[in-house]
């Protein structure tokens, strides 16, 4: 352990160190009537890290022997979990004085679980994956049960926590079995030993522990927990759910699959495209039904952790940019859509039923257009970002030689557009029903405008994430 | 005037863009004021595509006026126009003026309404200016968007029906086009148009899941894109989304998609399927002439028995797309230019049609024959606009829609005789149910006490007939305006194709 070693990982060393910090003074000092501050300046230091990040870091550097890599990759990950995170907790804020439960160990939590998700996206091995990923998954199960005065909101946290351990236990169980046919954890040292033939052993873990992370991204068939979840958690919550985690997620995916297996890509790439296939009808058909928009945001993720995933199965460079431009842009109209559902409350109660939004654009025209531009988007329609995202999955899919599922996904895009349109519905054309506030919450309204033109205005150059995404993925594909 | 094509494109976006920021209110000074602004921008938009018309060298057979610069994934941000395509830019900032005109008397949402057609124009013409893939299709699956809204919102009772199948039905033909796109993208290595137009794709028979499919990649890509093509055309029988669409659309929702959306389909049958497969157009050519024939007879005949007048002029159009698909795969002089003239005419005449519906709509609100008669009482000037045009539509040698039929259907004749023997008593069919909606609708006794009071049509309505009745009379007896136009590129773009069959009979043989 050289001082290089603590240089290298100094961001979530120095962000661990605010938030204890942040912890202890708000302890003692003026508790809850403190969050608005402790929120507005975590946000900062999100957005301070992810500069320093972003513009300050190059090159490939491995510290503790090979338990922490920092990469473009990881510092594409790491940039986007933390301008998600603060995005979330500014947002959040209105939201949770309203209801009466703005703590300051909110943003605290969600801090917690930023550094677990920023360990993840630069984990070497298999030991650092499992603590990122506990790191996260614990703090995200205390905010998922946040109302704890509130039946849904603790059910849903404890099936996320049931749940999430069981996914644990199978990564944990996936693991020991790759440590036990391969003798090492160390991403490293597995990929020099899994070249051309694979041990069984190493295939049932890897199988194990590609369970276990698909339960994380929520891709089909363990997405069981996901909208019950997303139902039941406050919304900020949910916002948070379906922005960095699923980015983090995606990525120690990434990085799992390329770092440690990227020598045998055959013996997983089938596995990928199935799940894949399987998340994206999955998502279309069953969102159809919904009646909740938050359930109905759930099933939108899934649909398009499926097409991020089509992404992955490519196997290739192109494969990871274009997944990794999917999940940025993903995670810019998410954004966007939760602080518009934030923002859906009639006489001062928050509402997430699809037939409230009935012409919702009489009460806020600028947010109807706003969230109309969101959906389309999210739907994959051009000429909004969305569909941008869904041609180069596609496109690395094809060239990748995967056919079947590029046609399979345009496929599920239609059907999933299906919903997307039903919620424009609801809002241009539907029938008249008590109307929704027009509620004042000057930054979730900034963020869903910024959100929708994001969308609108980024078809001209995509504002480079492209090109940062080619050299993500050129660092982590050698 | 070097960026003509993008400065006409994007006009209408900039004045949808100053409508929506600075446009407040929706009292009647707002309404007015919205549509005073769509009429001016849409005007403006007509004039400079003027100097379009005018810049053209029909002689010159490849792209004009073009203008290229990078974009995103390695896509490029590429426009031009050629013999094919000027007339389409011409057809649509021609219309939009008269449907932005015509939709003066609506009361309900102003500034969105004009803010959706102006948008929509924007994306019309940058499907017909596009030479890039995945540029073009932006263009063509954005236009979804406003329309969608167009018929949703201000549509009539069953309109949400009707917008999501519109949208639902357009979508899935057109992403199966999406990966025939990528797929060209991967083998030629550019989404440039014209580079695509020279390449040559594979037609070596492959098989795909134990099936031998002859053509190989040219007849897969053919398929997928007529998928997209055939159902916004739209052809027998994937046609069943129009009538609803039109039905339910308002007046000047229709008068666009009659008018110009349905000619997306017959544009890119002539800029991608025919000349980048030529191969697998040679051998599905029968089938495709075969299904534009049962659309022509089959459209005719239910359009007899319709008692909605949009709903009949709805079905009328499919028959006519019918003569317009067939004079594409006849792959001669007279049919391709009989196509395109056709769908120039029908732009006019169906537009002008729907129009004449809107007309006796807003008097009366409600579209069933039924409901009508013995309007020639009443209303003389109406009687003679609805009596020219049923002409024009029947094919009245006279008229543009004569020009376009009888070349089709000598086209037609060149490639398969029974073909042409069958679509020719399609003539017969539109004279029969365009005559009798005449005779229903305004012929007769005025007996129905609720017509008793309908006025004429005023001088707005007069002035809006006026431009498309004088384009109906003077491409009906001076047709070579338009075929001097199109006739080089047209020309060209069978050469080329006769040029690239006989080296792949050639390569077959080998």
């Amino acid at each position: 352990m050289t001082s290089t070693d603590f240089s290298i990982v100094l961001p979530e060393v120095l962000l661990a160190v605010y938030g204890m910090a942040a912890l202890l003074f708000a302890v003692y000092t003026g508790k809850d009537k403190l969050s608005g501050l402790v929120t507005w300046l975590t946000a900062a230091v999100f957005v301070i890290v992810a500069l320093w990040i972003g513009l300050g870091g190059q090159g490939s550097r491995v510290a503790f022997g090979g338990l922490f890599i920092d990469d473009a990759f990881s510092r594409f990950g790491k940039v986007g979990v933390l301008l998600a995170g603060a995005a979330v907790l500014v947002m959040s804020h209105d939201f949770l004085e309203k209801r009466g439960f703005a703590k300051f160990e909110y943003p605290i939590l969600l801090l917690f679980s930023t550094i677990g998700m920023m360990v993840m996206v630069s984990a070497g091995d298999l030991m650092s994956l499992y603590l990122g990923l506990e790191l996260m998954s614990l703090s995200l199960y205390v905010i998922a049960s946040f109302r704890r005065d509130n039946v849904k909101s603790t059910e849903a946290g404890l099936k996320y926590f049931v749940l999430g351990s069981l996914s644990s236990g199978l990564l944990l169980y996936g693991s020991s079995l790759i440590y036990g046919f391969s003798g090492t954890t160390s991403f490293a040292g597995i990929i020099s030993v899994v070249q051309g033939n694979v041990p069984l052993g190493v295939l049932f873990g890897l199988i194990f522990v590609m369970t276990g992370l698909a339960f994380k991204v929520s891709a089909v068939p363990f997405h069981m927990w996901t909208p019950d979840v997303y139902e039941g958690a406050p919304t900020p919550t949910t916002a948070f759910f379906a922005t960095a985690p699923k980015l983090a997620a995606m990525g120690l995916f990434a990085r799992v699959l390329f770092d440690a297996f990227g020598g045998v890509p055959g013996d997983w790439q089938q596995v990928l495209a199935v799940i894949a296939v399987a998340s994206m009808f999955w998502g279309a058909f069953a969102g159809i039904g919904q009646t909740n928009i938050k359930r109905l945001m759930a099933y939108s993720s899934i649909t398009h952790m499926g097409f991020a995933l089509m992404g992955l199965a490519a196997a290739n460079a192109e494969g990871v940019q274009s997944a990794m431009v999917y999940m940025a842009i993903y995670v810019a109209m998410n954004i966007g859509a939760f602080a518009f559902i934030m923002t859906m409350e009639r006489d001062g109660k928050p509402v997430t039923d699809l037939s409230a939004l009935n012409l919702y654009w009489r009460v806020s025209p600028t947010k109807a257009l706003a969230v109309l531009v969101l959906f389309f988007s999210l739907a994959g329609v051009p000429p909004m970002l969305g569909f941008f995202a869904k041609f180069s999955v596609l496109m690395a899919a094809w060239n990748a030689g995967l056919t079947w599922l590029a046609i399979f996904g345009v496929i599920a895009s239609v059907i999933a557009a299906f919903y997307y349109l039903r919620v424009v519905y609801y809002m241009y054309f539907g029938s008249e029903v008590e109307p929704l506030d027009n509620t004042k919450s000057p930054v979730a309204v900034l963020l869903l405008m910024v959100s929708a033109l994001i969308m609108l205005v980024g078809i001209v150059n995509m504002f480079g994430v492209d090109g940062m995404a080619a050299i993500a993925a050129d660092a982590l594909v050698k | 005037m070097d960026n003509v094509l993008s400065f006409v494109t994007f006009l209408p976006t900039v004045a949808a863009l100053l409508l929506a920021l600075f446009l407040r209110g929706d009292d009647e000074v707002a309404q007015k004021n919205a549509k005073v602004v769509a009429l001016f921008a849409t005007v403006i938009t007509f004039v400079i595509s003027l100097f379009i018309l005018f810049g053209f060298d029909p002689e010159d057979t490849g792209f004009q006026m073009v203008e290229e610069a990078d974009w995103i994934m390695g896509l490029k941000y590429k426009m031009g126009v050629d013999g094919i395509s000027v007339l389409f830019v011409m057809l649509t900032t021609a219309l939009m003026p008269l449907a932005v005109w015509s939709a003066w008397d609506v009361k309900v949402r102003v500034k969105e309404y004009m803010i959706a057609f102006l948008l929509l124009e924007t994306l019309m013409l940058g499907v017909f200016t596009a030479l890039d893939l995945v540029l073009f299709y932006l263009f063509f699956e954005a236009g979804l968007i406003p329309m969608f809204l167009i018929i949703g919102i201000w549509g009539g009772p069953n309109r949400i029906y009707a917008a999501f199948k519109f949208f639902l039905y357009t979508f899935l033909g057109s992403v199966l086009m999406l990966i025939a796109m990528i797929a060209m993208y991967v083998d030629a290595g550019t989404t440039d148009i014209v580079t695509l137009l020279g390449h040559e794709f594979s037609h070596e028979t492959i098989t795909v899941l134990g099936f031998h499919i002859v053509g190989g990649f040219q007849t897969l890509a053919f398929l997928a894109f007529f998928a997209s093509f055939a159902v916004k055309m739209p052809m027998w029988p994937v046609h069943t989304w129009l009538p609803d669409a039109h039905v339910q659309a308002p007046t000047a929702g229709s008068v666009i998609l009659a008018a110009i959306l349905l000619k997306m389909g017959g544009y890119g049958f002539l800029r991608f399927s025919l000349p980048m497969f030529p191969y697998a157009s040679d051998l599905l050519a029968n089938f495709v002439l075969w299904l534009s024939v049962i659309a022509i007879v089959y459209a005719s005949l239910v359009a007899l028995v319709q008692e909605d007048m949009k709903k009949l002029i709805a079905y009328s159009s499919v028959a006519h797309m019918g003569y317009v698909t067939a004079g594409i795969f006849s792959f001669n002089q007279q049919g391709l230019d009989g196509a395109i003239f056709q769908m120039i005419s029908h732009g006019f005449v169906s537009g002008a049609l729907f129009l004449c519906v809107g007309v006796i709509y807003d008097r009366m609100h409600t579209r069933q024959i039924d409901a009508f008669g013995g309007l020639v009482k009443n209303m003389p000037a109406y009687a003679l606009v609805f009596m020219f045009f049923t002409m024009a539509n029947v094919g009245l040698p006279g008229t543009s829609g004569f020009v376009g039929e009888f070349l089709t259907i000598i086209g037609m004749f060149q490639a398969n005789t029974w073909v042409a023997l069958v679509a020719a008593t399609g003539v017969i069919f539109s004279a029969s149910y365009a005559l009798w909606l005449y005779r229903r609708v305004v012929l007769g006794d005025l007996i129905k006490e609720s017509l008793k009071t309908i006025k004429d049509m005023n001088a707005r309505e007069k002035w809006i007939f006026a431009p498309l009745v004088a384009m109906t009379l003077i491409l009906g007896v001076y047709p070579s305006l338009v075929t001097d136009l199109i006739g080089p590129s047209v020309s060209a773009l069978i050469d080329n194709y006769h040029a690239a069959l006989p080296m792949v009979a050639d390569a077959a043989t080998h």
